[in-house]
């Protein structure tokens, strides 16, 4: 059982570390706020969690691992809860998503974001 | 050796998710890389707590995350707020 | 290894260099305040690989968190207008940059004296009297026993904060959110348990590991922030619950100086704790010293005084 937990942990961890690099990659590139906070989400839950994941498989004690699941658990919470949070108040802020329609010229000449 | 690198490489993202903070044209978007940076922050302390068998690390990765969580409702409650009393009338909050 | 180490320390200082610069020279203010955030974030890892954690702890808790949502609720409150600072006019450069000047070499001259320091520092006489300090730790015996006069004095000064914060007027009432936020009560009702549980945690761990009151307390404090926000704590305005309120505001320097005044009946000094009652007084000390710093924070959170 425990032969392949720890490598198991090591393909975990960097699985984790592929998504939080793709999720800033997001953050980066992305064009307005409401792909960001996408981005975000994938890197703060997925990431974030594979890794806690893999470092809980590697983990010492049954006590420490439930404590690396906690703070996964803890930012799952705070990561979503707080992206509802922004997008409904980056809507009633006036701010719109980018939306590219083939074939409308307007969408395309309009500034990136307002 | 291989937590040490990967919080390395970790560290790295965080280093260009300030970026994002400098450039948002938004506040949201400054906040959205200040999340981005507790997060990368948290996975740095959990992966030195395992490679450093530092147990008490993990304390301080569990405060972060609280603190996140309250930062984004900070900003979304008290600074991103519609009304200004004073005007009495409907602001743009996200514009810069 | 160790060329794996210099990497990240010169990555986490280049991270705090370029954040400490926008905090102070960034015109558009939220801006300032973000990399403000931020650079407390980066600093809390720094302290990390200064083997420093209880400082590591208080700077995440309140550098980041508690500081971050006083600067964010303040700028929440500024008119649209003064969300730029005004460009400096050209007859004040030449003093900035001198002031820039001046800060720079007095850094460099203080960190050559810390390095001529005699390297082991007090570590040695400190751990000789650890086993009578009544803790195991060492930074938490430093702060409430054996200079417990410095620890009295910061809360005073934050107590008397509370009372220049609240001398300036009434609570402000805050603006309304742009929306209709469900999120936010199911945030605080899933965070909330939390928010008890961690603090008492961290000042049980006080005693053996990093922890203790000032982190505790600024946990306990943000979790107050959050339920102010969504606002869940209507008896701190009430005008009948004044007195008690103040007198939980209070309760940590009370008590530290009451302690310390027993201290000066049983062993003849001021803060002299003996040594078989060392261990529960300091505990005592500190739940009474994390619940006022928590209370006090979220009577800075108030920007004035409630109840009126």
């Amino acid at each position: 059982m425990t032969e392949w937990l720890h490598p198991l942990g090591y393909a975990l961890i960097a699985a984790g570390t592929g998504f939080f690099v793709a999720g800033n990659l997001g953050l980066i590139r992305f064009p307005d706020l409401y792909a960001r906070l996408h981005a975000l989400t994938k890197a703060d839950n997925l990431g974030l969690g594979l890794i806690c994941l893999g470092l809980a498989c590697q983990a010492p004690s049954l006590a420490a691992a439930a404590k690396f699941l906690l703070v996964w658990a803890l930012m799952l919470v705070a990561s979503s809860i707080g992206a509802t949070l922004i997008a409904s108040t980056a809507l009633a802020c006036g701010l719109r998503p980018r939306q590219q329609r083939p074939g409308s010229m307007e969408d395309d000449e309009r500034e990136d974001t307002p | 050796m291989f937590h040490a690198a990967i919080a390395a490489l970790l560290l790295l993202n965080l280093g260009v998710a300030l970026w994002r903070l400098r450039r948002g044209p938004t506040s949201a978007d400054r906040m959205l890389a200040a999340e981005l940076v507790s997060a990368s922050a948290i996975a740095v302390l959990l992966l030195l707590a395992a490679g450093l068998a530092q147990p008490a690390l993990v304390d301080v990765a569990l405060l972060v995350a609280l603190l996140a969580a309250v930062a984004t409702a900070n900003f979304v409650t008290r600074t991103w707020t519609l009304l200004h009393e004073e005007s009495g009338s409907r602001e743009e909050a996200g514009r810069d | 290894m160790s060329a794996l180490a210099l990497a990240f320390d010169l990555l986490l200082v280049a991270a705090l260099l370029w954040l400490a610069w926008q905090a102070l020279f960034d015109a558009h203010r939220f801006s300032a305040v973000a990399h403000f955030m931020v650079f407390g974030l980066v600093m809390s890892l720094a302290w990390v690989r200064l083997d420093a954690l209880d400082i590591a702890l208080a700077e995440a808790a309140i550098g980041a968190g508690v500081t971050g949502a006083l600067l964010l609720a303040a700028l929440g409150r500024l008119p649209a207008k003064a969300g730029h600072a005004p460009a400096w006019r050209r007859a004040q450069r030449p003093l900035v940059w001198a002031a820039v000047a001046t800060v720079v070499s007095a850094t460099l001259a203080l960190a050559w004296v810390a390095w001529q320091l005699p390297r082991p520092g007090l570590a040695g006489p400190v751990a000789e009297v650890l086993p009578h300090s009544g803790v195991d730790h060492a930074v938490t015996a430093v702060l409430l026993n054996l200079r417990a006069w410095d620890t009295l004095l910061e809360i005073t000064v934050m107590l008397a904060a509370v009372c220049l914060v609240w001398s300036l007027g009434p609570a402000l009432s805050p603006y309304a959110p742009a929306t209709a936020l469900p999120g936010l009560p199911a945030l605080t009702r899933l965070l909330h348990p939390l928010f008890v549980l961690v603090p008492a945690y961290l000042l049980w761990r006080g005693s053996h590991a990093p922890g203790g009151a000032f982190p505790a307390g600024a946990v306990l404090g943000a979790g107050g922030v959050l339920m102010v926000l969504a606002g869940a704590v209507p008896w701190m305005h009430d005008p009948r619950r004044q007195p008690l309120l103040r007198l939980l505001l209070a309760a940590g320097v009370l008590l530290f100086l009451a302690v310390g005044l027993a201290g000066l009946g049983l062993a003849g000094t001021f803060l002299a704790l003996p040594d078989a009652l060392a261990g529960p007084l300091i505990l005592a000390v500190e739940v009474a010293a994390a619940l006022s710093i928590a209370l006090m924070l979220m009577a800075f959170y108030l920007y004035g005084e409630p109840g009126r």
